[in-house]
């Protein structure tokens, strides 16, 4: 059994100026020890889906469909109870570690906090378990450390105390939200490993949220990419970073700067901006930045899969993929 | 021979700081800028690249004379800007002008775009013609690649790619010869982030600026920079034209931010992470390694890095470096 599916999710949050649908349609599952990483633009919709299934959505915010978690419904589930899973069985870690930790308390008594409240731990035993975590996210010194201030740690180490502090309860899912954005180049990739590594010990689920394909490239399993609050394209690692289908996937691979190849000079861009998601053009909502669009692209087009997983929203077929959900026009024509 | 429009020399900027209490007043000095030099000539782009607290803001902030130095000079057009009296100073600023970091916090959220970019000729030409702000406004929309019709909008209604360009429309609207840009790209999507590199190198070219890029990583800057300075703890490690910084870096420093930028590709990203030996985090700034700054991050170290402070001196090529080690170690980047 998956151990997260989501079903036809959709999010729509109330505006003065009208309804902004930041997630549409989305349909997803995650296995037991998977590594997820979902990636796309900002107003991509990456963010509010996580948010939406945590039951974190802002006031004007709404959410439709289905999401189960170990077979229970999460969607409409009361406050009281999706605390008894939040922190304790799904744990998240945000990209802002300074404004994640409080500024007021030491890491002690932010630690001890959590096992005291989810598994009502002693103050004693909650600290050497807290200890014990700090290690293993390679704090140094995590005896001592473990009284001081967050301002006392750098951007890393406070990323990792995060970490830590999401795994405290050994949770079946972590959620990282652009857990990396936030730090400088040379940890990130040390984080994203440490991430990994952990999710690998404990058989724990993880779902990375990030803008930059290349920060997963290395840790993720399976790669959804997502573009206007749909997904365009979904595949695992190799298929994603080695054959991407969707035009978009590709203008994203092409974007990223790469210091291996030394012989061309030139920034490849994704001309344009994303979609307004007030009005969503109908049709393709990347048409308009796609160097591949075509008069097909007026029309919704269709989502193809093949038989190892692969998914792709686009008029383009991918090679030995079958139509799994009809393009707009071909479905009125069935129709008449 | 041409002759620098900018030439820095020696600067060096402290921070005090005070702990303790009123019994035990502890003061600490921290040199965020310590004696870094350059030249920069007309119509150039040098990339200034360090992890977060190197000193690379406020090497542009003592730059521009937000913050005054505690020693050595900021040489513009031959004439020394720290020792300029207040009015003289607002005078040379239409020739100094900066782009920041975050786009959206950098705009004032109650005035339209036009009134953004127009403010400062209002401050400097108070007598200038209506119609004529009007047309130059116009003109410099145009010239980032904003629709002029855009010009009654307000900042929330641009998203963070129009934004910056709204912030580098207002930094060029005096015509300066200088544009100094702050992390210009780091909070935009990475597939927004190459219209704005190539925006900026393409006015650069037309107008002929002299650019300074700062950075915390190397990717970016090496698309737009014609010499790159690497900073660390405020001091310049190496300062090296692009051709060869980004084939065989001179500092094991620089080697290493090289080795730590993510590549979009599984296999060799986990490559690259393998031999990176770049781990744990900068000293802390009141507490600097004797000798070399970057000695107990450094594989190569030998006793006398520990020692002697590794003076910034030129080579063969004509690029510079601060390091004992420079003749001896060969970090040329192989390519795939």
């Amino acid at each position: 059994m998956a151990l997260l599916d989501v079903r036809g999710l959709e999010v729509e949050f109330d505006t003065p100026e009208g309804v902004v649908r930041a997630v549409t349609g989305l349909n997803f599952s995650l296995e037991p020890g998977e590594a997820l990483a979902i990636v796309g633009e900002s107003g991509s919709g990456k963010s509010q889906m996580m948010m939406a299934i945590m039951g974190l959505l802002a006031e004007n915010g709404r959410a439709r469909g289905s999401a189960r978690f170990q077979g229970e419904e999460l969607m409409g589930m009361k406050a009281a109870e999706l605390n008894r899973i939040r922190g304790s069985k799904i744990a998240m870690i945000f990209q802002d570690p300074m404004t994640s930790l409080n500024p007021y308390l030491n890491i002690e008594t932010q630690m001890v906090e959590v096992l005291r409240h989810h598994q009502g731990m002693k103050r004693s035993e909650a600290r050497a378990h807290a200890v014990e975590m700090l290690n293993a996210v390679r704090i140094p010194d995590a005896e001592e450390r473990i009284r001081q201030y967050p301002h006392e740690y750098s951007g890393g180490m406070q990323q990792r105390v995060m970490i830590a502090m999401g795994l405290l309860c050994e949770p079946d899912l972590l959620i990282a939200d652009e857990p990396t954005t936030a730090l400088d180049v040379t940890v990130q990739a040390q984080i994203m490993q440490l991430m990994r590594e952990l999710s690998e010990k404990t058989r724990m689920s993880l779902i990375m949220i990030t803008h930059d394909l290349a920060v997963v490239a290395e840790v993720a399993d399976r790669i959804m990419v997502m573009y206007a609050g749909e997904v365009v394209e979904t595949g695992t690692a190799d298929q994603i970073f080695y054959a991407p289908c969707h035009p978009y996937t590709q203008g994203l691979l092409a974007s990223v700067p790469r210091l291996d190849r030394l012989d061309t000079d030139d920034l490849h861009a994704i001309p344009g901006n994303p979609p307004n998601l007030l009005e969503l053009p109908d049709g393709c909502r990347f048409r308009e930045r796609c160097s591949q669009a075509s008069a097909a692209c007026l029309e919704r087009p269709p989502v193809w899969e093949t038989e190892d997983g692969r998914s792709s929203r686009c008029v383009l077929r991918p090679e030995g993929a079958v139509m799994r959900e009809k393009a707009a026009g071909a479905a009125a024509e069935e129709a008449e | 021979m041409k002759k620098p429009v900018l030439r820095v020399q020696d600067l060096t900027v402290t921070f005090n700081s005070v702990t303790g209490n009123v019994f035990h007043r502890q003061e600490r000095r921290n040199r965020a800028v310590d004696g870094i030099s350059f030249e920069l000539f007309a119509g150039e782009t040098l990339g200034v690249v360090g992890e977060s607290a190197s000193g690379k803001s406020t090497l542009a902030r003592a730059i521009l004379g937000l913050i005054k130095p505690n020693r050595g000079r900021v040489m513009w057009l031959g004439e020394n800007l720290t020792e300029l009296d207040e009015e003289s100073m607002r005078q040379r600023r239409k020739e100094l002008q900066i782009v920041f970091q975050d786009p959206v916090a950098s705009l004032d959220p109650r005035m339209t775009a036009g009134d953004i970019i127009a403010e400062p000729l209002w401050n400097f030409y108070p007598n200038m013609d209506r119609l004529q702000v009007d047309e130059r406004t116009r003109g410099m929309m145009k010239m980032v690649g904003l629709l002029p019709n855009q010009i009654n909008r307000y900042p929330h209604e641009f998203s963070s790619g129009q934004c910056q360009r709204i912030g580098i429309a207002r930094a060029l609207v005096l015509n300066p010869r200088l544009l100094i840009c702050d992390e210009p790209v780091s909070a935009l999507d990475v597939s927004i982030q190459a219209q704005v590199v190539n925006l900026l190198k393409d006015l650069q070219k037309k107008l002929g600026l002299a650019l300074i890029f700062i950075a915390h990583d190397l990717s970016v800057v090496r698309h737009i920079s014609d010499r790159v300075m690497v900073i660390y703890m405020g001091q310049a490690m190496e300062v090296s034209c692009k051709e060869s910084l980004y084939r065989k870096p001179l500092h094991p420093y620089t080697n290493a931010l090289i080795k730590s930028v993510p590549l979009p590709d599984p296999k060799l990203a986990a490559e690259a992470r393998r031999e990176n030996w770049l781990t744990g985090d900068m000293p802390s700034p009141f507490d600097r390694p004797r000798g070399c700054t970057f000695h107990d991050r450094c594989p190569y170290r030998v006793k006398r890095c520990e020692a002697d402070v590794p003076a910034l001196r030129k080579m063969e090529e004509g690029d510079w470096v601060a390091c004992h080690r420079a003749e001896d170690l060969d970090l040329s980047i192989e390519e795939e």
